[in-house]
């Protein structure tokens, strides 16, 4: 689990974060949403410690991560896996090379061991026959892929997604979305996506925080999400017009087919009018 | 930067992997246009020298002696490191840059890695190692080259070049190459990990922070070769 207690980070007068609390629940897969320059990649930088916040507390199961030394620091990041927007994959090594370098650094393990887990994780995203392969040679999806099987290699408690829809078609996104949430549940990690793309929302958003404007706007879970009443929330998820008469539509049809009254009376329960 | 490069290695074995991938890069990926550049050096050195003496009562070996100490103080150390400035200088700021930028260097922070010391310390280190060891060779083929144009253009024959050679030789000359080359090794290799480590941007940024790396370099090198010549010497 990991715990932010009003956290705010800023650039000379700027500032991006104004104060953020939030928890991510273990063995799920917690959301960072809200519209570009809305401060949730900084928020990720800082929770990881690529930033450091300017006042506030981030703990990692109970540990206090802004207070640790460098060493401290170090141990936590090993229980760290992250996938990167542009994947970030050493260019000048192979797949193979990409996924077991993480062992390579840190394991004690023998090579026989450290090649068959490599295995494992490339068997796992799918990527078995493109082990030989350099990433210039390897589509974004694979890219990705290969970014997911380096992350999990050392099975991290945490594992941390940068926009990791960004440039894919919407299956390959979905194939991705099912991956993370697949890992998410088999491992029991701590995974936090951030990310704007509504399918991945909807798919896999156990736990959403909304972000606006440097500031946690909304928290819940993909059920929640559509009834929302907060504003600016339903402005980003519904942002066109095909999307809002979308949402119309499915309200009448929740009238049709006679279940208005179950969805009526789980939204009084959620707004504790019943 | 150089302050945070000193921690324990992660991986003593990977770290030597690195210092041995990138002797080879600066060594090996330098010597073509070292090996060029100093045979023309040493052959245009014996031209002009040549030329410039024309009294009859100066010895033709002379030109040696002079090619010989030229070569051997000036043009090898600084001229090559100049080069190399240029050639391993750029590499490096824009390796570095494009880790930056394509957030390679992020994903090692996150695993834990100690990013300047895995990837900054490997690179001053072979290149304080191998300039000095390009800077000789430099040196032993300026000369050949200088021998080999003199010959050809029947300035001075053969023997008078190897006997002007051995003429008043200072062994403390070559340390003095040496000691410009290896500061000037470090400064190449750390100015340029320097700008292309902090990169911020683009593509654009790491064009920019390579040119800045070796301007800086090269206006450095200059400047510790006045240095050290008026301290040295």
């Amino acid at each position: 689990m990991i715990e932010l207690k009003d956290i705010t980070k800023g650039f000379g007068d700027k500032k991006i974060l104004k104060g953020v609390s939030a928890v991510m629940e273990s063995g799920k897969v917690n959301l960072i949403i809200g519209s570009s320059g809305s401060g949730k990649t900084v928020m990720m930088k800082c929770i990881v410690g690529l930033m450091e916040v300017d006042t506030g507390t981030i703990l990692y199961d109970n540990q206090d991560f802004t207070a640790m030394d460098a060493h401290a620091k170090k141990e936590v990041r090993q229980q760290i896996g992250m996938l990167f927007q542009g994947s970030a994959l050493f260019d000048s090594m192979t797949v193979e090379q990409n996924v077991m370098f993480p062992l390579e650094m840190f394991s004690k393990d023998s090579l026989k061991t450290r090649k068959k887990r490599v295995e494992e994780c490339l068997e796992r995203v799918q990527l078995k026959d493109a082990a030989k392969k350099f990433p210039a040679e390897i589509s974004g999806g694979m890219k990705k892929r290969v970014g997911i099987a380096r992350a999990i290699v050392l099975n991290p408690k945490y594992l941390f997604c940068d926009e990791p829809n960004s440039g894919l078609d919407p299956q390959t996104s979905l194939l991705i979305d099912q991956l993370i949430k697949e890992l998410t549940q088999e491992y029991n990690i701590t995974t936090v996506i951030n990310t704007h793309d509504m399918n991945t929302v909807m798919e896999s958003g156990d736990h959403i925080v909304y972000m606006y404007q440097g500031q946690k706007q909304w928290e819940g879970s993909n059920k929640d999400i559509v009834f929302s009443k907060d504003q600016q929330l339903n402005d980003f998820i519904f942002a066109s017009e095909f999307l809002r008469e979308a949402k119309e539509m499915r309200q009448l049809d929740m009238f049709k087919d006679g279940k208005w009254k179950e969805h009526l009376d789980e939204q009084l329960k959620r707004d504790g009018k019943k | 930067m150089l302050k945070g490069m000193f921690s324990r290695p992660e991986n003593m074995r990977l770290y030597w992997k690195q210092f041995m991938q990138q002797c080879v890069d600066i060594g090996v990926g330098s010597f073509g246009i070292v090996f060029i550049i100093s045979l023309f050096m040493g052959g245009v050195t014996t031209l002009q020298t040549a030329y410039q003496l024309v009294s009859p009562i100066i010895p033709r070996s002379t030109i040696a002696q002079v090619v010989r100490d030229t070569i051997i103080l000036e043009f090898a150390p600084t001229l090559t490191s100049i080069v190399l400035a240029g050639v391993i200088g750029s590499k490096i700021a824009s390796e570095l840059g494009n880790m930056r930028i394509s957030e390679q260097i992020d994903a090692l922070e996150i695993m834990g890695i100690n990013t300047k010391g895995y990837l900054i310390m490997p690179k001053i280190l072979a290149a304080t190692l191998m300039i000095p060891v390009l800077v000789a060779i430099a040196g032993f083929l300026g000369i050949w080259g200088g021998k080999e144009a003199g010959v050809l253009s029947g300035v001075l024959s053969g023997e008078q070049f190897m006997m002007g050679l051995r003429q008043e030789f200072k062994a403390y000359n070559v340390f003095f190459a040496m000691a410009k080359s290896y500061t000037f090794g470090f400064i190449i290799a750390s100015v340029s990990a320097y700008y292309g480590y902090n990169v911020q941007g683009g593509a654009l940024e790491i064009g920019k922070a390579s040119t800045t790396a070796v301007v800086v370099s090269c206006v450095l090198i200059l400047f510790m070769d006045y240095a050290l010549t008026a301290i040295l010497l």
